[in-house]
């Protein structure tokens, strides 16, 4: 069995795509490549988040809350305060994932291949390596500079047996949420304030 | 020339001869290397460490796959996993298969009532309820989210999960293609269990080559695919090999080295013949004593004993050369007693040290060397015939005696060396002794590094810290497992130690068990329960049916017994800690330090006040490592003061024997600045000390002994001629000896290679100082005064 949740990982991992994403600057031209184009730009960042998870299980959604916290290439930390507190730390190849109490669990990347396919994907955008994440997403830019929505649509087979897409929204330079639809219709919406960032 | 008892000595020999014969005809030889291991002082450690072994250590067998590519491996993995299964010599074969890992999920998932630890009355209480319930909702946001949400409706308590991650406590190998996989993932892994236990290593040795040849034959198998193995007993079964191996070829070595030179030096076949069967009756009636007296024969034994008893080439030597002169047939006879008894006090020290294999070897030597003196005194006489004589060598004893003669000018320099040595000794001091009993395993650097890196791979828990007792029935020792569990609980909590392993994880007593079922309470009851329950949280009473129908069901299921274990992983770790023996069950429960690191040992101690709470009869915290070195430097000590006593016991005889401190000092000195050279040149070349350095230097004293002796009784030599004589016998048979040992010392077997290297060295200083420090030519040993 696996001790760690790839959906959850899914999501964190989005994240640092969203704190990653620059400012979009008024008359740069307006799509996809443009905003790869600055996402290597990104040194660290810091962010809220308030999580709801909703589950077919649960009459009412699951409310989360924490922060979140990026230091470039590939250092994310999701720190979850509310309801329960738990540590997930994304450090290069390894995921460690800390509940109070109990002795930090630590995995390899590498030991979950379909997992490492999103890490790779990830990493790629951070790079500003279009091609790369074109080979795991269909990538789709809606709206404008002002309002704008980019859906990540897995292409593999691996992934989409995990989640059908994660949608990323913003307002000019604040990324609003990020919502990930699950395959069993399960969907959560983390609405993010940023805080912070440096480039 | 006459020999009182002539008469009867050749036929009481022959019988005797025939009588070893038929002893050694029915003797059982072993080669395995566990006679050379020191043996537990206390009995119960003894049976522990020995268990240990049977139980785990020695069943496990680690397999990797390489080349190919990962499908490829993956599908070798499972093809060779179902054969080996089928084949019917393992207990279990693991390879990662999603099949078994079903298996593990839904036994833990289907019986999570009667596993699950937070299972008491409280746990189905409105409160309970009401507390395990949130938390689950508030998981269902965490990392283990996506797997608590398919089963919430059914385990909204979340026992699965919490069985789970107790069963996979240690570290887990990747998955690669549906088999575990190295980190790298350039090899596919497996662990297989034999049924056989470690210790027998015949059966090791067919369970490895069944893998083997299995592999072997693998359908879809390609040129660069390759198997790994290794493990406690592909350990023993490959030293085994290699002794097999060794033992004989480097027996069948020496003795060729030793005839080449005897032939070499004599020139004569006949006198050779004659020559080698001292030595030969020897080597039949020590194998016969020991065969008598432990009723089996190390091949070890076997094969250094008989160099050992090549020193018995020597008494057949000086009797040719001694025999032609007028020489004084009683002061002869005299030095070759005092020589066979310096020997035995020396090899006399081994009977007592701990090592079963070095007890046989004392027996041996001694049984031997007795034989093969008393065949030179009472056999060889009625043999040889008159006519044949020892080629005169005195042109040999001429160079010789100018070499002697120079080195004697020498005189400062054993003493000098001896200094220098002390010295060496001193500046290595806390860096002599190696504390590590590895250090005399045959296993070669390359199959250890197999080793750790397939334990790597497998993340195999380290054996080290374990807890131990034993119960008269499985009911017993699965409570007092139960029992031990909470007291290393609370040290988990505390954090002296990271985790632990227990059979009672996967299977608890049936006492536990029962009390489980009972504390679920009737369905109405927890259908109340968990009602009131779910005030104020996002769930719906009409979605958990299956909870409550599952809960109702656990009341009266029937209890567990090892044979729902069946199938899964956890019946191999269940029988793998908890051993059942002929009068009762022995329970293991491994314990994880920490930390990883060597340095930073766990406090047994505090385990073991913990575990004592428990009031278990017999239970105690082991640390294996420290076991076996402490046990190693209690032998170490215990062979150190054998060796004292033994050489005290030499240089008496000596002083019995040469009645005057000043010759017994001439011959002790040499012997001292040998050992003391010996000690050096080792230490200076890198290599700390082993007991087996030790037995070595007592050799070289018991050896080197005869040698000084029989330099410092030259002078009783009849004519010049006859001392030259004595003088190129006392160099072949120092070279022969020093040749054998030699030999044995390129071994790739530490312990042959350290006594040989010991001996030979030692052996060649102790005749060259005894030569450099001896009184100089041949004076007549008539002259008054001279006479002992």
């Amino acid at each position: 069995m696996k001790i760690t949740d790839s959906r959850r990982l899914a999501a964190a991992i989005a994240c640092i795509l969203t704190l990653a994403l620059p400012t979009a600057r008024a008359g740069d031209g307006w799509g996809v490549p443009q905003l790869m184009r600055r996402l290597a730009h990104n040194k660290s960042g810091e962010a809220t988040f308030v999580e709801k998870n909703y589950l077919s299980v649960l009459d009412k959604p699951v409310v989360s809350s924490g922060d979140l916290s990026f230091v470039a290439p590939d250092r994310l930390e999701k720190r979850t305060l509310v309801p329960r507190p738990e540590t997930m730390t994304l450090d290069g190849d390894s995921l460690t994932v800390t509940l109070p109490g109990k002795s930090p669990m630590t995995v390899s990347l590498r030991q979950h291949p379909d997992v490492a396919a999103f890490v790779e994907s990830i990493r790629g955008t951070l790079a500003g390596d279009l091609t790369g994440l074109q080979a795991f997403y269909t990538l789709k830019l809606a709206g404008s500079p002002g309002r704008w929505q980019l859906t990540l649509t897995p292409k593999q087979e691996q992934l989409a047996r995990l989640f059908d897409r994660i949608v990323i929204r913003g307002r000019r330079a604040d990324i609003r949420s990020i919502d990930l639809e699950e395959r069993d219709g399960d969907h959560s919406e983390m609405v993010i304030t940023q805080s912070h960032i440096r480039r | 020339m006459k020999v009182r008892g002539a008469r009867f000595a050749l036929p009481i020999w022959v019988a005797g001869l025939l009588a070893c014969v038929w002893v050694i005809a029915s003797t059982r030889f072993v080669s395995d290397l566990s006679a050379f291991m020191p043996h537990a002082p206390n009995e119960r450690e003894q049976v522990l460490i020995s268990q240990v072994r049977d139980g785990i250590i020695g069943r496990l067998i680690m397999i990797g796959i390489e080349g190919g590519d990962a499908a490829q491996r993956a599908k070798l993995s499972h093809e060779l996993a179902e054969r080996l299964r089928a084949s019917g010599l393992f207990m279990g074969v693991q390879n990662g298969d999603q099949a078994t890992e079903a298996r593990d999920r839904a036994y833990f998932f289907q019986n999570r009532y009667l596993l699950s630890p937070d299972i008491a009355p409280e746990r189905f209480t409105a409160a309970g309820l009401h507390a395990a319930i949130a938390d689950s909702v508030a998981a269902l946001s965490g990392e283990s989210g996506m797997l608590l949400k398919h089963l919430f409706l059914r385990d909204p308590t979340g026992e699965t999960l919490q069985l789970l991650g107790q069963f996979n406590g240690g570290k887990q190998p990747r998955h690669l293609d549906g088999v575990w996989a190295s980190e790298d993932g350039t090899r596919a892994v497996m662990l297989a269990y034999t049924r056989a236990p470690g210790t027998d290593t015949t059966a090791q040795a067919r369970a490895i080559a069944t893998i083997r040849k299995v592999f072997g034959k693998l359908p879809g198998l390609e040129r660069g695919n390759r198997i790994l193995m290794s493990g406690t007993s592909v350990f023993s079964v490959k030293s085994r090999n290699t002794i097999e191996g060794q033992v004989a070829r480097l027996a069948s070595a020496s003795l060729l080295l030793v005839v080449c030179l005897l032939l070499l030096v004599y020139r004569s076949p006949r006198l050779l013949a004659f020559g080698l069967l001292p030595v030969l009756s020897g080597a039949l009636v020590g194998i016969t004593a020991v065969s008598l007296s432990f009723g089996k024969v190390q091949g070890l034994t076997m094969g250094f004993g008989t160099t050992l008893i090549g020193e018995a080439v020597d008494y057949s030597i000086y009797f040719f050369v001694q025999r032609l002169g007028q020489a004084r047939l009683a002061n002869f006879w005299r030095t070759i007693w005092l020589g066979v008894a310096t020997s035995i006090a020396g090899f006399a020290a081994l009977l007592f040290s701990g090592f079963p294999g070095l007890a046989q070897l004392g027996v041996y030597t001694i049984s031997g060397l007795i034989a093969a003196a008393l065949v030179t005194r009472y056999v060889l006489p009625a043999l040889v015939p008159g006519t044949l004589r020892v080629r005169s060598l005195d042109r040999l004893g001429l160079a010789l005696e100018a070499v002697i003669g120079r080195a004697r000018t020498l005189r400062w320099l054993p003493l000098l060396l001896a200094l220098a040595s002390a010295l060496v000794v001193y500046a290595h001091a806390g860096k002599v002794w190696n504390r590590n009993l590895s250090s005399l395993s045959p296993i070669s650097k390359a199959d250890r590094q197999v080793d750790l890196t397939l334990r790597r791979d497998l993340g195999a828990p380290d054996l080290r810290y374990m807890a131990a007792f034993t119960a008269p029935n499985q009911e017993l020792a699965l409570q007092g497992a139960e029992k031990a569990g909470a007291a290393l609980r609370a040290l988990v909590k505390n954090g002296l130690i990271a985790g632990f392993t227990t059979p009672a994880a996967v299977l608890p007593s049936q006492a536990l068990q029962r009390a489980r079922q009972e504390a679920i309470p009737a369905p109405d009851t927890l259908r109340r329960n968990l009602k009131q329950a779910l005030v104020g949280l996002p769930v719906d009473i009409d979605k958990l049916q299956g909870f409550l129908g599952d809960a109702a069901a656990a009341r009266t299921h029937a209890l567990l017994t090892r044979a729902d274990l069946d199938g899964t992983s956890a019946s191999m770790l269940f029988d793998s800690l908890l051993v059942k023996r002929s009068r009762d069950y022995l329970v293991l429960m491994p314990i994880r330090a920490p930390s990883r690191d060597a340095d930073s040992p766990l406090d047994i101690k505090r385990i073991q006040d913990a575990l004592q709470k428990t009031h278990l009869r017999d239970i105690m915290a082991i640390d294996l490592l420290k076991e076996t070195t402490s046990l190693f430097e209690n032998y170490r000590n215990e062979v150190l003061a054998m060796s004292e006593v033994g050489s005290l016991v030499i240089v008496v005889l000596l002083f019995i024997s040469l009645k005057s401190v000043a010759r017994t000092a001439r011959v002790v000195t040499p012997l001292i600045a040998a050992v003391a050279c010996d000690v050096a040149l080792i230490l200076l070349s890198g290599t700390e000390l082993t007991i087996l350095h030790l037995v070595g230097l007592l050799l070289v004293v018991a050896i080197g002994s005869n040698y000084a002796l029989f330099f410092e009784r030259l002078n009783l030599a009849g004519s010049p001629a006859e001392y030259r004589q004595t003088q190129v016998s006392l160099v072949v048979a120092n070279l022969t000896t020093v040749g054998s040992f030699g030999i044995l010392g390129l071994s790739s077997i530490p312990v042959l290679s350290a006594v040989g290297i010991t001996v030979s060295l030692g052996a060649f200083l102790s005749l060259v100082f005894s030569a450099i420090l001896s009184r100089g030519r041949w004076r007549d040993a008539s002259a008054p005064g001279l006479l002992p």
